[in-house]
């Protein structure tokens, strides 16, 4: 079985990663970048994110708001810089979450079989009936909002997607002879899940969850637009750009358009990065198979 | 899935086993026939067992498709129960939930407990609601104080077509697009296209829609950025940018997977044939590519569907819409939750449906496919 074809991935990049490599470069360049201006985020933003300047609202860009400013008057460049945080943090927790709980699922599932396998199968089945932005909407409405109850809800949503991955790589790993081996040594059915089967199949699924975490991004990123992410205060991409559509309306697009830049430069970054690495630890799966 | 792939194959299995016998008792018949009178007659052997199949195939497509109803329905009730227990899952009681985070006197609280039954006990409560439910029975809405039914269906409308225009932009731009990309692979279309449909893959619908705002509305000021017009019309025409913003990247994915499709298709012998055999590329295209290419397209024009419909949510609020997906939004605002309960369940329906409607044309569009064994792309 090819591994190429168990990872779900966007259709739109398949063909972006063959040709370009050069393409790969400057994405993983960026997506470094992003993550570097992420940590250092409070000493490079200019301006304190919330503070205010009413002289400056709906104004273009200027020496001092280098990309201008928002309609309550708050520096776009600033906002921009410090809502990389939450822009990276929430995917990356929800990344990590179902990864953990998929592998945790898909190994348990494809290991056991039998009745826990039914079970796992079908409940994750259960939960491909609810669209990831639904969950999160649905847990949003009854834990209020904030980033836990996205995040919770986003993880649950993915971890289907990781658990049949696993599950479907477990069950072609388990015919091989070194895990045979391995039992016949007598090894318990833990040892060798955790030291050896998962550590195999560990390549594959880091690769889905590095695609998994451009649509977690959208996924953030479109509930803080709604109103329905992070708290008011904190900056974030998804909520600048809900402040900036008014001030759009008013013929000041640029507190708008920034962050959908952000949003869009940064989801294809982390996608192609992914794509790539999906694509090269599968060949060397395929090489060895 | 597993469950589905044994029912499939016994089901399968069976069918093949009355094949086996129908094509031994009439191999006999051939058999008889070509010793009394030759050719003319085992033909006619042969599309009696051809009519055969297929009136045993047609009993299992029925077969499958009750199955797949069945099944699909006990996804649907484990979802209502989900749903259902959730505003019990949530951190404290129901009724200080379904007052919205007001205080209330303790007569007040005891008269919402006596209201919505929630003395009974949990699974008596559950059977009320899918009861309920089931006769279009929504609830109350906490924040409209108005049945849930009525508030949907003023808002349906807008939301349908809304889907609807998204849907026929993206089957027609997806779709061609892909097409114009199989044509010449590599070629400046192509090329172009791969750029063009990248970047609609990377756009959130939020994204594209305050893009189409800026450039369409403000800067050109062809169409308007908010409210949804009144009569067909002018309704279509306040729903051109909407539908635009919430198809772009399905359309980018549509084409993607288009593309893909046809050129496995293109590589195949029986097109290097039909070529050879000196058919123009065009009918080539349409009649031995495109149409062994529709099964993998129908099944992700069904994710489409889905995704059309979740993403409402964000496009009706970007353009100031009244449906369905603007309403989900403000009833989680003021935590109205008999109306999120309602919405969520009407989507997993329609997930539900969409996916029931799909496995059952997959063998239409390819007779080879064994029902059940649709590819997920």
């Amino acid at each position: 079985m090819s591994t190429l074809t168990l990872v779900r991935r966007r259709p739109g990049f398949r063909a972006l990663r063959v040709s370009r490599p050069w393409l790969f470069y400057i994405c993983a360049g960026f997506a470094a970048m992003i993550v570097v201006v992420a940590l250092l985020a409070p000493w490079l933003a200019p301006a304190d994110p919330n503070a205010s300047d009413l002289s400056a609202a709906l104004t273009g860009p200027s020496a001092a708001h280098l990309l201008g400013a928002d309609g309550s008057g708050r520096d776009t460049l600033s906002r921009l810089i410090l809502g990389s945080r939450t822009a990276l943090l929430g995917p990356a927790a929800v990344v990590v979450f179902s990864t953990t709980l998929g592998v945790a699922v898909g190994v348990a599932a494809g290991w056991r079989g039998g009745w826990l396998d039914s079970v796992l199968s079908r409940s994750s089945e259960l939960m491909l009936a609810f669209p990831g932005l639904l969950l999160a909407i649905l847990f949003v409405s009854l834990y209020g909002t904030g980033l836990v109850a996205p995040i919770a809800a986003l993880s649950l949503a993915y971890t289907p997607y990781v658990s049949r991955l696993a599950r479907g790589l477990t069950l072609a790993e388990r015919q091989r002879p070194y895990l045979a081996a391995y039992r016949v040594q007598g090894f318990s059915n833990w040892t060798i899940c955790v030291r050896h089967l998962i550590p195999n199949i560990g390549p594959v699924i880091l690769a889905q969850s590095t695609v998994n975490f451009g649509y977690a991004l959208i996924d953030l990123a479109a509930l803080s637009y709604l109103g329905l992410g992070v708290p008011p205060l904190t900056p974030d991409w998804g909520a600048m750009v809900n402040d900036g559509q008014s001030a759009m309306l008013q013929g000041q697009p640029l507190s708008a358009i920034v962050p959908c830049l952000a949003i869009v430069v940064t989801v294809v970054a982390f996608n192609v990065v992914g794509e790539h690495w999906a694509d090269r630890v599968a060949n060397r799966e395929d090489a060895r198979s | 899935m597993s469950d589905v792939d044994g029912a499939s194959s016994v089901a399968s299995a069976s069918a093949s086993a009355s094949a086996s016998a129908v094509s031994s008792a009439s191999s006999v018949d051939s058999a008889s026939a070509v010793a009394s009178s030759g050719a003319v007659a085992s033909s006619g052997a042969v599309s009696s067992r051809s009519a055969v199949r297929s009136a045993s195939a047609a009993s299992d497509v029925w077969r499958f498709a009750a199955r797949r109803a069945v099944e699909l329905a006990v996804t649907l009730l484990a979802a209502s129960f989900l749903i259902f227990s959730a505003v019990y899952l949530a951190p404290g009681r129901p009724e200080t939930f379904l007052l919205g985070g007001r205080s209330a006197t303790p007569q007040a609280l005891a008269a919402i407990r006596a209201h919505y039954h929630l003395n009974d006990p949990f699974p008596v409560q559950y059977w009320r609601w899918l009861t309920q439910m089931a006769h279009g029975d929504f609830g109350t809405s906490i924040q409209y104080r108005a049945p849930v039914l009525h508030l949907l269906t003023a808002r349906l409308p807008g939301t349908l077509m809304l889907i609807g225009m998204a849907a026929v932009l993206v089957a027609v731009l997806g779709i061609g697009a892909g097409w114009l990309s199989a044509r010449r692979p590599g070629g400046v279309v192509d090329q172009v296209l791969l750029v063009l449909t990248s970047v609609a893959v990377g756009t959130p619908s939020f994204v594209a829609a305050i893009a189409l705002i800026w450039v369409f509305s403000v800067r050109l000021g062809w169409f308007p950025s908010i409210g949804s017009g009144s009569g067909f019309f002018d309704m279509a025409y306040h729903l051109t940018l909407p539908a635009l913003a919430l198809s772009l990247y399905w359309v980018g994915t549509l084409a993607r997977v288009t593309r893909a499709a046809m050129l496995a298709e293109l590589s195949k012998e029986h097109v290097a044939v039909a070529r050879s055999r000196g058919i123009p590329e065009r009918i080539v295209l349409r009649r031995h590519v495109f149409r062994n290419a529709a099964g993998g397209i129908a099944t992700m024009s069904g994710l489409t569907i889905t995704g059309l419909v979740v993403s409402t949510v964000l496009v009706e609020s970007a353009f100031g819409l009244g449906g369905i997906g603007a309403f989900l939004d403000s009833s989680v605002s003021v935590k109205d939750f008999p109306v999120v309960q309602a919405i969520s369940l009407l989507i997993v329906t329609v997930f539900v449906a969409v996916n029931l409607v799909v496995d059952l044309t997959y063998p239409l569009l390819d007779p080879r496919v064994r029902l059940g064994a649709r590819n997920s792309a």
